[in-house]
């Protein structure tokens, strides 16, 4: 399909923005979006969500014949796609510029950069090694897909646990997962993409582009780096001339935060261990739980307000947008015949009228709800493997539904049934306490 | 007929739920989201049946895509010159043609000046299934009624088409919460595109993030947040 056009006064206002050190999602110039980092049940199946962009990476290994001129070495393979679920203008299988662009950033990012080690792939010196392969999937374009696909992809690989083999004479066993623990691989270190877009020839510098910016910016320099300060790969496009100082500055600045997103990938990983091992919930299941269309999760809005007249010293507030809007179930009794799906959660489907004109008797009730609500939501986060880089980030609400909770669980794996039958003793709870009030 | 279909307006319908008549006596007018089969009306959008006297249904849906109407009023991106008509990005499936001679007071000598990627204001002329639809800035009286170029500064934002009906619908709440916040100008679109303009910028990015963000608000979050707005920008 065809992209919508950037109207000329979207660009406009882009730019003046931009001049006047704004951004249209209330961001300051060196702030990246919330990154957020889940790892699936699966080892080295991790998403990646950058503000709205999300991106998917699956490890696999596979046994292979090593390359002639390298007997001793594994093989890394590595593949980015670009699907038309991420947005309508790209194309299945087709080899569009941005494609070969951003698979030959990853290449360079990871392989070239020899972050792996290779040679503790090998299993027979010149007939089998390992090859692992890392495939990259968008699920969504808001920009700045580089930053994101490198995340997710090296998060997938210090993820990722490959099988352990045995060589006794000629005979290679390989031992399923019962059998032996599966090894990590060896990661000597992680390199990560961080994308800088410079607009009105270079003068202006942003980090972490949305797809907005990246359409009106002049150029792009990508700088690839891991946290000891060594960059692995650098690279302008756009063809905009760049000063010795102004590079220097973005490898600063690139620097930071690196150092910022491998100790968020440490975290994740972390925290998916300790689930992991303690036998707790892990795997995206549990995520997706929250992440239903009804659950009125929206993400914050922060924009600085001041006085424009005054010229004084701004008054900012942050408006984050809903007060709460997904924790606090409004304290109203639902409308005879207001369509509702789920539970605990009032529509939003426009019947203003009607929910203005009600009193607020449940409320209490729904404050006590609430508290169970949000008991589960705390159990949850402490368990779970999703780690946001965010100064408020908000609760998201756990939908306390039994019904759909037990589909949802026959969909997934076999280990979200604990949870769907948890969530749904907690449901009759919360029920039980209702007609006390 | 009509009672059955009386009895659940204001209530949720999911695409596949079937209506079915036996007398015919009365004539029933069905809107978007509602499709005559034989002797039944089908469902075929999920949303909330409403109703318009005397025998009008339609259903409220909440989508993204836009499908062009005739008569329907939207904002157009112009995509390209050929000849002597203008290619209009709707956000429907194919570019609308909008013929130069179809703002006011154009004549073939006094084109009027459009430029590639201006906001157009105008209404569906022809909007059939499989066409291309035309737009015209102009209506029957050749009058431009407030149609035509626009967008000089301000910012153009996408939203849904259930919250762009809100916004037109008389009277609405919304729009007059939205009033007191600070004087602003606003173009809404059918097609789910919304262009705002106010005195700052930083005023047109509160509003466009309000805007963005308010869809799914009940009356007093929205109420609450619309007031802090309003405190932090005046």
């Amino acid at each position: 399909m065809r992209e919508t056009p950037l109207s000329n006064c979207e660009r406009q206002f882009l730019l003046k923005a931009i001049e006047e050190k704004k951004r249209l999602d209330g961001r300051q110039t060196y702030d990246y979006r919330n990154i957020k980092i889940t790892f699936g049940t699966d080892y080295g199946c991790c998403i990646v969500d950058l503000g709205k962009t999300r991106v998917l990476a699956q490890v696999s290994c596979e046994l292979v014949a090593p390359k002639e001129n390298r007997p001793t070495e594994g093989i890394l393979f590595l593949s980015l796609e670009l699907s038309p679920m991420a947005s309508p203008i790209f194309e299945a299988g087709r080899q569009s510029e941005l494609l070969v662009k951003l698979n030959r950033l990853l290449e360079r990012c990871l392989r070239n950069s020899k972050c792996i080690d290779t040679e503790s792939l090998c299993v027979v010196s010149g007939e089998k090694v390992w090859q692992i392969r890392v495939d990259v999937h968008v699920l969504n374009h808001e920009g700045n897909l580089m930053d994101a696909a490198s995340i997710a992809a090296i998060a997938g690989l210090c993820h990722f646990r490959r099988p352990d083999v045995g060589i006794q004479g000629d005979e290679v066993t390989v031992y399923g997962p019962e059998e032996r623990d599966p090894v990590p691989l060896s990661i000597y270190h992680m390199p990560i993409c961080v994308s800088f877009a410079f607009f009105l020839e270079g003068t202006y510098l942003l980090v972490d582009p949305s797809e907005r910016e990246e359409r009106v910016m002049d150029g792009l320099l990508v700088i690839a780096m891991n946290k000891h300060r060594e960059i692995c790969s650098i690279q302008s496009s756009g063809g905009i001339m760049l000063l010795k100082d102004q590079v220097l500055r973005c490898s600063k600045i690139a620097s930071v935060k690196v150092s910022e997103i491998t100790d968020l990938i440490n975290r994740a990983l972390e925290n998916d261990r300790k689930a992991r091992k303690e036998g707790g919930k892990f795997g995206f299941a549990e995520l997706m739980a929250v992440q239903r269309i009804t659950a009125l999760k929206s993400d914050e809005v922060s924009i600085e307000m001041s006085d424009g007249d005054a010229g004084a010293p701004s008054v900012a507030i942050t408006t984050e947008s809903p007060p709460e809007v997904g924790r606090v179930p409004s304290p109203v009794v639902r409308a005879p015949g207001a369509g509702q799906v789920g539970e605990s959660l009032e529509n939003a489907w426009g019947l203003e009228q009607l929910e203005e004109e009600e009193d607020q008797p449940g409320d209490e009730v729904m404050d006590e709800g609430l508290e169970i609500k949000e008991e589960n939501q705390r159990q949850e986060k402490s368990k779970g493997e999703v780690v946001v880089i965010s100064d408020s980030e908000e609760e998201e609400v756990v939908i306390l539904n039994p019904k759909t909770q037990v589909k949802e669980s026959t969909l997934h794996a076999s280990q979200s049934q604990p949870q769907s039958t948890g969530a749904a003793k907690k449901k009759k709870k919360q029920q039980k306490k209702k007609p006390v009030h | 007929m009509s009672d059955c279909l009386k009895e659940k307006v204001g209530e949720v319908l999911l695409p596949g739920d079937i209506f079915s008549f036996e007398n015919t006596s009365e004539k029933v007018i069905c809107g978007p989201g509602l499709r005559r089969n034989g002797d039944e009306v089908l469902v075929c959008k999920s949303g909330i049946l409403r109703h318009k006297h005397p025998n009008m249904y339609w259903v409220d849906s909440q989508q993204k895509r836009y499908v062009p109407v005739k008569g329907e009023s939207v904002i157009g991106i112009v995509t390209a010159k050929s000849g002597d008509v203008f290619k209009v990005d709707v956000g429907g499936s194919e570019l609308a043609s909008l013929s130069y001679l179809a703002f006011e007071g154009a004549t073939k000598r006094n084109r009027p000046n459009v430029q590639v990627g201006d906001l157009v204001y105008g209404q569906f002329l022809i909007a059939n299934k499989d066409m291309e639809p035309e737009l015209v800035c102009i209506d029957s009286c050749g009058r431009a009624n407030g149609m035509g170029v626009f967008g000089a500064g301000g910012l153009l934002i996408k939203v849904s088409l259930g919250l762009v009906r809100r916004l037109l619908a008389q009277q609405s709440a919304l729009v007059k919460e939205l009033e007191q916040v600070f004087p602003f100008e606003m173009v809404v679109g059918l097609n789910g595109r919304v262009w705002v303009k106010a005195q700052s910028m930083q005023r047109v990015q509160v509003l466009a993030s309000l805007l963005e963000s308010c869809e799914n608000m009940t009356p007093q979050q929205r109420h609450a947040l619309f007031r802090r707005a309003a405190n932090g920008a005046s």
